[in-house]
């Protein structure tokens, strides 16, 4: 079957067969390989991509019912070299590790701030709970979603966690304290 | 002197970009929360994941698995697959049989343990739900999925052996019916007095406490699933295999080893890894299969692991039966401690399957002085997906027990399991000390990380609120758990792994390369799968030699460009990959000094390091860069006679000791009476890692740790049918936590440097991990234990929970049991009641 569909601001028509799944023309077809497949039961999230603005695990999902559509995956959503927001602020409060969650948890938070401008932790934590992560336990993942939503609300990013200057020495003397 | 120094700046004259050169070192790297290096390309899609990896006539490849746990094969026909459009080959066991070898085991820890043959694809027998029985190789994933299905085998079913107790009895079915047995091993430790008579000489005044624990079987979930391309070049019988592994460096051994194709023909990549927790330190059959396959078909060859498959077909964690006894007087001094253990192997053994009870083995006296310690383990065959090293490999097990018991010990004494603990534990002015076990613990403070933690818990205010809710019969029931830990780090003094029958040593390998323009480019065999290594590794070079952070490259993960390397497993990167690279270092300088000596026509002894420039004890004017020094090392116009050009160094570190990072951990739940729901309240931990790289790195690594110990305790468990089918299969029933699953944790830490190293650096992969799970499970006991609820099994789900607060009726207990610390609660020297 024929599909179009608009990715990361190009234009793609191609044959694919009907069961193909999206993330499989994705990666396999288009070569849009920023998405990354963690499961195969529609669990962990790391799939995730915007459809028309909205978050979608694209492995639950058929590139034909995708035919039409407009998709940001990972790879379009800075401006030019001018990262989003959630993007910074991944990198600002160590939202990430490995990075196998990252493409969909950036995505997944992209999309609930777009319907909660101001979350609370739990709405964050909440709002996520889609999308698995094993490495970061997920307190950075949420801190960096509350500073990108200040950011975005233009209440400016919450400090970050990391520092221009050497960190203070919490040295306890072994033999001496 | 200038005129020296303008003749070996040519390179200056050439080029003139102002950010070809460097600017001078700031400072104060050591410590500084750098942004990391790695997040660009992550949090921007452009990672390279095995996965994404494509070659012009890539071809696909798939594995069709047992559904029985046990069974012989009668016969394997691929026929039909091979008339499928698309399909280019299909191989069974049997095809394979005479060159696919045998997957490793690298750890024999006795010499009379049972090894059987573990050949990639199954060949006369499967022994577990997923053991490999043939290969499809197709022009894409879907017809290569596809084509399994046209594969016909017959099996003869044989009895599935799940549970550990049955296998070891009398006439048990087998697993391997030609070893006669189901135990691979037996290991009998016994260090410092003989326990049962030290027991036997305290006479009345010793109390006795026995538990069993089950460590229940993990998945470790990685999030990116294993994967393996191998490009071939048929011709020169050489081969690229880039695989999603933690190990490319003892991969391309064991490759060679294997298939018997020459080491120096193969190079392993792990190309961006997404997370591994031991799961990826491994040589797995589709590794082995995906290199024979690509050689006899002269084609690159790509398999990716599915979730449910990467549940049957990669290593499974813990599952361990814990039998423990502690011993003390009556004023709570320790005697000693007595552990038998029994080990899950699973069906085969894995690279070091046996070696994980073993490295338990030396951590169950963990903080505590002790005179008596016996340890026995006995590994067993089951018809289930091997064990292997899973987040801390036997260290947590370890842990979790004798943390565990010192809260039973201290609730049947009527003492306060913190008082215990510090009446126990090592003070921190007699380090070093040389534990019941063997090992000499370096240093540490338990005292300072613990008196931290009980001020950022609050845990006086804690328990008195708890001594009130209970007064009030609140149902909804506070706990409050305590683990003060210590792990063994840094894997490993190769003189130890020898003694322990392992097969390999335990030194890490780092390269300094000094460019022409000044910057660095350095390569460590500690391959990194999500911990930050580029950025840490950037901050120790940059402190060492005084260049600017920016100006570090840090190269891993090719045999090619880093070819000498122990990988990355064990908490061991930093404390010994990141000592060799700071070694590195020092011999940089040591040349670069009598560089700058010669060229500022000073004695060395004159000649002064520091923030990145040398200088001339009393004359200020006469100052090289180490930039400038590079410079003169590659235009080699004026160099020492004799001297080699060029400004490079190799280092190649062996640990003399572990290191031994400790911390203390508390947890508050809150305990749902009516449902057996369970809440983390508050985690705090202290975590003495001892010096600090990056601190941000650092709290990442404890966040990540707690989040899978945390999962042990109250979500994750593989549970096994009677038929040995795995029926926790997928993403759907294992219980993976997210974000709404786990709390908010507190972290602080203490500084109490190694002193096994130059860093003094001590290892933090692990730490979380080992801490939390008995940190929660304390904190649940002791919400329990006014209802003489003696032992929860792992995981504590509701439901274990509400039915430990109810007779077997149905009927609530109530909390007439005494409270924590008020006196002896039940008979002390019988098995728990999960
Ligand atoms: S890959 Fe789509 S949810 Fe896991
Ligand atoms: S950062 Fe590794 S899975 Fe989230």
């Amino acid at each position: 079957m024929r599909v179009r569909m608009k990715v990361d601001g190009v234009v793609y028509e191609d044959e694919v067969e009907p069961r193909t799944l999206l993330t499989h023309h994705l990666r396999d077809g288009l070569g849009r390989v920023g998405t990354p497949i963690g499961c195969d039961t529609s669990n962990c999230g790391s799939c995730t991509l915007l459809v028309d603005g909205e978050s979608v695990k694209s492995c639950s999902v058929l590139a034909v019912q995708a035919d039409g559509t407009e998709i940001t995956t990972i790879q379009g959503l800075a401006e030019g070299s001018t990262w989003h927001p959630v993007q910074k602020a991944f990198q600002e409060h160590h939202g990430l590790q490995c990075g196998y969650c990252t493409p969909g948890m950036i995505l997944a938070a992209v999309d609930l701030l777009s319907h909660n401008p101001d979350p609370t932790e739990d709405e964050v934590r909440h709002g996520l709970e889609g999308n698995l992560c094993r490495c970061t336990g997920y307190q950075n993942i949420v801190k960096s979603v509350l500073s990108a939503a200040s950011e975005m609300r233009g209440d400016g990013p919450l400090p970050g966690s990391f520092q221009d200057a050497p960190a203070e020495s919490h040295e306890t003397a072994g033999a001496s304290s | 002197m200038t005129e020296q120094l303008d003749a070996g700046l040519v390179a200056g004259e050439i080029a003139e970009h102002p950010d070809a050169l460097s600017k001078p070192y700031a400072g104060g790297e050591l410590g500084r929360g750098r942004r990391r290096k790695e997040d660009a390309k992550l949090v921007t899609g452009q990672t390279n994941w095995t996965d994404n990896i494509t070659l012009p006539g890539l071809l696909h490849m798939t594995v069709l698995r047992s559904p029985m746990a046990h069974a012989r094969i009668v016969s394997v026909d691929v026929s039909a697959a091979l008339e499928l459009p698309g399909v280019i080959a299909a191989y069974s066991g049997a095809d394979l049989a005479d060159v696919q070898g045998a997957l490793p085991c690298a750890w024999p820890v006795t010499a009379e343990m049972v090894h059987p043959d573990h050949p990639p694809l199954a060949v006369d027998e499967v022994r577990y739900v997923g053991d490999g029985v043939a290969v499809v190789v197709a022009r894409d994933r879907y017809t290569a999925v596809d084509a399994l299905e046209a594969i016909a085998v017959e099996y003869e079913q044989l009895p599935a052996v799940v549970d550990m107790e049955a296998a070891i009895a009398e006439g048990a079915d087998l697993v391997h019916g030609d070893k006669g047995t189901n135990t691979c091993f037996r290991w009998p430790f016994a260090s410092g007095d003989n326990y049962a008579e030290t027991v036997a000489a305290a006479g009345d005044d010793a109390v006795v406490v026995k538990r069993r624990f089950r460590q229940q079987r993990l998945l470790p979930t990685a999030i990116e699933p294993r994967g393996v391309v191998v490009a071939p070049i048929a011709a020169a019988d050489e081969y690229t295999v880039y695989s999603a592994t933690q190990i490319p460096h003892i991969l391309r051994v064991m490759l060679a080893l294997v298939t018997g194709i020459g080491e120096h023909k193969i190079r392993v990549i792990a190309p961006d890894v997404g997370g591994g927790f031991g799961s990826k330190l491994n040589v797995y059959a589709e590794e082995v299969l995906a290199l024979v396959v690509a050689k006899k078909l002269g084609r690159p060859i790509k398999w990716t692991e599915s979730r449910s498959e990467n549940y049957q077909a990669t290593i499974h964690g813990r599952d361990q039966i814990q039998d423990i006894e502690i011993a003390a007087t009556r004023d709570g001094t320790l005697l000693g401690l007595k552990v038998e253990l029994l080990a899950d192997m699973g069906a085969y053994l894995q690279l070091i399957t046996p070696g994980i009870p073993i490295l338990g083995a030396f951590m169950y006296p963990a903080i505590y002085k002790m005179k008596a310690y016996d340890f026995h383990c006995t590994g067993v065959f089951t018809t289930k997906t091997p064990t292997d090293a899973y987040r801390g490999a036997g260290r947590p097990e370890a842990t979790y027990a004798i943390e565990r018991i010192m809260d039973e010990l201290a609730a049947e004494l009527g003492r306060d399991p913190m008082d215990l603990r510090k009446q126990n534990w090592i003070r921190h002015e007699e380090f070093p000390y040389d534990m019941v076990a063997g090992l000499t613990y370096d240093s540490g403070n338990y005292e300072a990380a613990t008196e931290k933690a009980e001020q950022m818990f609050d845990l006086a205010g804690l328990r008195a609120e708890q001594e009130r809710r209970r007064g009030d019969n609140d149902p909804m029931l506070l706990g409050i758990g305590i683990s003060t830990f210590t792990e063994m780090c840094g894997l490993a003094p190769s003189r130890v792994l020898g003694s322990l029958s392992y097969g390999a040593g335990g030194w890490e390998a780092a390269q300094i390369r000094m460019l022409p323009t000044g910057k660095v480019e350095v390569t460590s065999g500690a391959t990194p799968h999500g911990q930050g290594h580029h950025t840490a590794w950037s901050q120790i070079v940059a402190d060492a030699l005084g260049v600017p952070f920016e100006d570090v490259e840090v190269v891993t993960g090719d045999t090619d460009s880093s070819p000498k390397g122990m990988d990355t497993y064990g908490s061991r990167s930093l404390v010994v990959g990141g000592i060799a690279i700071h070694k590195a270092t020092g011999k940089v300088l040591e040349k670069a000094k009598r560089i700058a000596a010669h060229l500022l026509e000073a004695a060395e002894g004159d000649v002064e390091f520091s923030g990145g420039t040398f200088s001339v004890k009393g004359s200020p004017e006469a100052t090289m860069t180490i930039q400038q020094v590079a410079l003169a090392t590659f235009a080699a116009h004026n160099l020492p006679d004799g001297m080699e050009p060029t400004l490079d160094s190799d280092y190649v570190y062996d640990p003399e000791n572990f290191s031994y990072p400790h911390g203390t951990h508390l947890c508050a739940v809150e305990i749902d009476s009516e449902t057996g729901f369970t809440t983390i309240r508050k985690y705090v931990c202290v975590d003495d890692i001892g010096r600090i790289v990056n601190p941000v790195i650092v709290e990442g690594q404890v966040h990540g740790g707690i989040a899978q110990g945390i999962a042990q305790a109250l979500y994750e468990e593989a549970v096994h049918d009677a038929e040995g089918n795995l029926t926790t299969g997928s993403l759907v029933d294992y219980l993976v936590p997210a974000a709404p699953d786990l709390p908010h944790f507190d972290t602080g830490r203490t500084e109490t440097p190694s002193t096994s190293n130059p860093l003094g650096v001590k290892g933090v992969g692990e730490a979380g991990t080992i801490a939390s799970t008995p940190a929660v499970m304390n904190a649940i006991h002791d919400a329990l234990r006014p209802f003489g609820v003696r032992d929860i099994a792992m995981p504590a789900t509701p439901e274990r929970v509400w039915r430990a607060l109810r007779h077997d009726d149905g009927t609530p207990r109530d909390a007439s049991g005494t409270v924590a610390y008020g006196g002896p609660s039940t008979n002390a020297t019988s098995g728990g009641t999960s």
